[in-house]
């Protein structure tokens, strides 16, 4: 009986939310799946995999998600360190510093770096006015623009699973290291940062998932000069009307997505699980 | 050094009666004039909470200890008395405040703990979790540079010392608890330490596990005569393994010497309760007299009864009139027999029997108030509650030491 009614619990809690995601969320995505096999024929695939235009796209797309993501990571590490080890003071005006982009709209944050990168930005006027560039170096509409402002978007993404297994380090296993003649480099590079791994793979995946769809940010800071797959369903819905297509696009976008995950998470498992 | 001598000299002529301490002090006289130098040397070690919130309150208030060649010692106290702090100290992840540490002659106060050559067995033991058995035994060679097939070589000698041969593959989490603390153990010893440091290790092992444990580690620390500075708050566990024993409370050494020493001449109040279990008296000191070191005082209990206990050799805190508090261990009260008399006697009735094996533990309800526990072989005659009996024992049985 008391087994019976813990089981029903949960479902009967979580009856409202599932209903709402499968009518307004699951049913779209599927239908849409289905477009790109339309009429049984696999066309819509076979255009996204050989014509070389469209495999560029994929290709710079993928290209410019593992720059994002080891830039992030890069960044990332010594943020994550920062807030696992700091005081109780410091570790809270981090977490301020790391969490205030997540309360301002993507678009008000995207916009801002094209004051911040434009030809008369902040960037710019200090290059030229430090005398380091000659003239305006080009940092919006382009890869540069992109990746910042990808960078700046994700970063929380990759410190926070970091951060999470920094936390769960045992503090003695340092102090052990360095009673048994370690220095200070040697307990990094031989004991703490292996132990940090876990934690740098899932944000470097976790990243790069979320990067392959990007939409806003490529869309505003690229100027049109950078298509990422993301652009790229939105051109063939919005301009050509493909919609065989662009959901062919969005079922391969998915697959990937579902596909790193999945190899990913065995992988972590296998790694992370020391104790 | 000369100070040094004259507080081993105090030490050791504290044991007991009078023919112990002097054979200790010829003893004492002897080593001193043979033995070299400690080994490790603790002098005035301060040390202050880092916590902000406690500012001021001292985790270790003035501590000196010297810790021979190859010996065991136990630094045994309640949780919060200084003992890691202290331990800390010694393997340098704590600087001390005030007061210095020597090891084998040299000062290391400020010596980064990599430098120091001390080996440590954590509560947790500590082993690096991405490592196999043999790489984490390996870990301190190879930060010392030592080559590759030497490292190998002794790392399986090792293994097979703490009887974990075929093991060296496994990671941490694929051994059992007592495997991972032999590891811990074998990481801290394979690179010839020249001190031992053991931070409660068997707190995390079932009792059985822990007396096979305590067992292995004091006979490979005699095997090796590595000389060792272990923690625990367990009382029975210090008793096991130690050569001698520094209580501690409230960031002192309240006392140090061997078990024995400690449970028939305690120096304290704190100590006669936290080494074994303690039967108490209060009372007034009334006459002290004898030739010293085996001086004996006559003291008015409350009660208005009079006792007879000894003093420890060399206390000179008890005066006249000071408040006293008289220890007599368990075991030590006899049956009274027709004709027989003690200097102390208690009448009384049996309360409560216990069953413990070896022992029977009885409490009795004294005539007059209180109580008394009991200790006797369980072989003997066993009483059962409600039974009256009186008790008696010498002045010898009995010790005398400021209640404060």
């Amino acid at each position: 009986m008391s087994a019976r009614r813990r089981d029903l619990g949960p479902l009967a809690a979580g009856a409202l939310p599932l209903l709402f995601l499968g009518v307004l969320f699951l049913f779209p995505v599927l239908r849409l799946l289905l477009t790109s096999v339309e009429g049984g024929s696999l066309a819509a695939f076979e255009k996204a995999a050989t014509d070389a235009l469209y495999v560029g796209v994929l290709i710079d797309t993928v290209k410019l998600s593992l720059i994002v993501a080891a830039i992030c990571l890069a960044l990332a590490y010594p943020v994550a360190y920062f807030l696992a080890t700091a005081s109780r003071l410091w570790a809270a005006i981090g977490f301020g510093c790391l969490l205030l982009p997540f309360w301002t709209s993507i678009l008000v944050r995207t916009y801002a770096w094209t004051i911040v990168l434009g030809r008369n930005g902040l960037v710019n006027r200090l290059l030229l006015d430090l005398g380091i560039a000659t003239g305006p170096v080009p940092l919006l509409n382009n890869e540069i623009g992109v990746v910042v402002g990808m960078v700046h978007v994700l970063l929380p993404y990759m410190v926070f699973p970091i951060y999470a297994v920094m936390l769960r380090i045992d503090r003695d296993l340092a102090a052990a290291a360095e009673g048994l003649g370690a220095t200070p480099w040697r307990v990094f590079t031989r004991v703490y940062f292996p132990l940090t791994l876990p934690g740098a793979f899932a944000g470097s995946v976790l990243v790069f998932v979320i990067a392959l769809g990007f939409f806003i940010t490529p869309a505003i800071l690229g100027g049109g000069r950078v298509i990422t797959i993301g652009l790229l369903i939105e051109q063939q819905v919005r301009q050509f009307l493909d919609w065989p297509f662009a959901a062919a696009l969005s079922a391969l976008l998915l697959a990937a997505a579902l596909l790193i995950q999945g190899t990913f998470q065995r992988v972590l498992r296998g790694e992370a699980r020391w104790h | 050094m000369g100070r040094q001598r004259r507080r081993d000299g105090r030490t050791l002529g504290q044991v007991g009666d009078r023919e112990i301490a002097r054979a200790a002090e010829a003893a004492a006289a002897k080593r001193d004039a043979l033995a070299p130098a400690p080994l490790l040397v603790i002098a005035g070690v301060e040390r202050r909470f880092a916590d902000r919130r406690t500012p001021g309150v001292a985790a270790l208030a003035g501590v000196d200890l010297a810790i021979q060649s190859g010996e065991f010692l136990t630094l045994l106290g309640p949780s919060g008395s200084g003992k890691t702090t202290l331990l800390k100290v010694v393997a340098g992840f704590e600087p001390p405040d005030k007061g210095s540490v020597a090891l084998a002659g040299r000062d290391i106060t400020a010596l980064a703990p990599a430098k120091r050559n001390i080996g440590m067995v954590f509560q947790n033991y500590a082993l690096f979790p991405h490592m196999s058995a043999a790489a984490n035994i390996a870990f301190p060679l190879a930060m010392r540079g030592i080559p590759r097939d030497s490292i190998r070589d002794k790392v399986s000698s090792v293994l097979a010392l703490v009887g974990l041969s075929g093991y060296g593959e496994r990671l941490p989490r694929q051994l059992s608890g007592g495997q991972q603390q032999r590891v811990a153990l074998a990481r801290a010893i394979v690179f010839d330490p020249t001190l031992l440091l053991l931070d409660e290790p068997f707190g995390a092992l079932d009792r059985k596990l822990r007396a096979q444990m305590q067992a292995e580690v004091k006979s490979l620390q005699r095997r090796l005569g590595i000389t060792t500075l272990f923690v625990t708050h367990d009382q029975e566990e210090a008793l096991v393994l130690s050569d001698r024993i520094a209580v501690m409370n409230a960031g002192r050494i309240a006392q140090i010497g061997a078990a024995e020493h400690l449970y028939r001449r305690p120096a304290s109040r704190f100590v006669a309760e936290f080494v074994g279990e303690a039967n108490l008296f209060r009372g007034r000191a009334g006459v002290i007299a004898g030739p010293a070191p085996a001086r004996t005082v006559e003291v008015k209990l409350e009660s208005g009864a009079a006792m007879r206990a000894s003093l420890a050799p060399g206390d000179r805190a008890v005066h006249y009139g000071a408040d006293l508090a008289l220890v007599v261990r368990p075991e030590r009260p006899r049956r009274l027999i027709a004709g027989a008399a003690f200097e102390n006697q208690v009448a009384g009735t049996v309360a409560e029997a216990t069953y413990l094996g070896e022992t029977v533990r009885y409490r009795v309800t004294l005539e007059g108030g209180g109580e008394i526990v009991l200790r006797w072989p369980a072989e003997g005659e066993r009483l059962s509650p409600g039974t009256r009996l009186e008790l008696g024992w010498p002045a010898s049985d009995m010790t005398a030491v400021l209640w404060a």
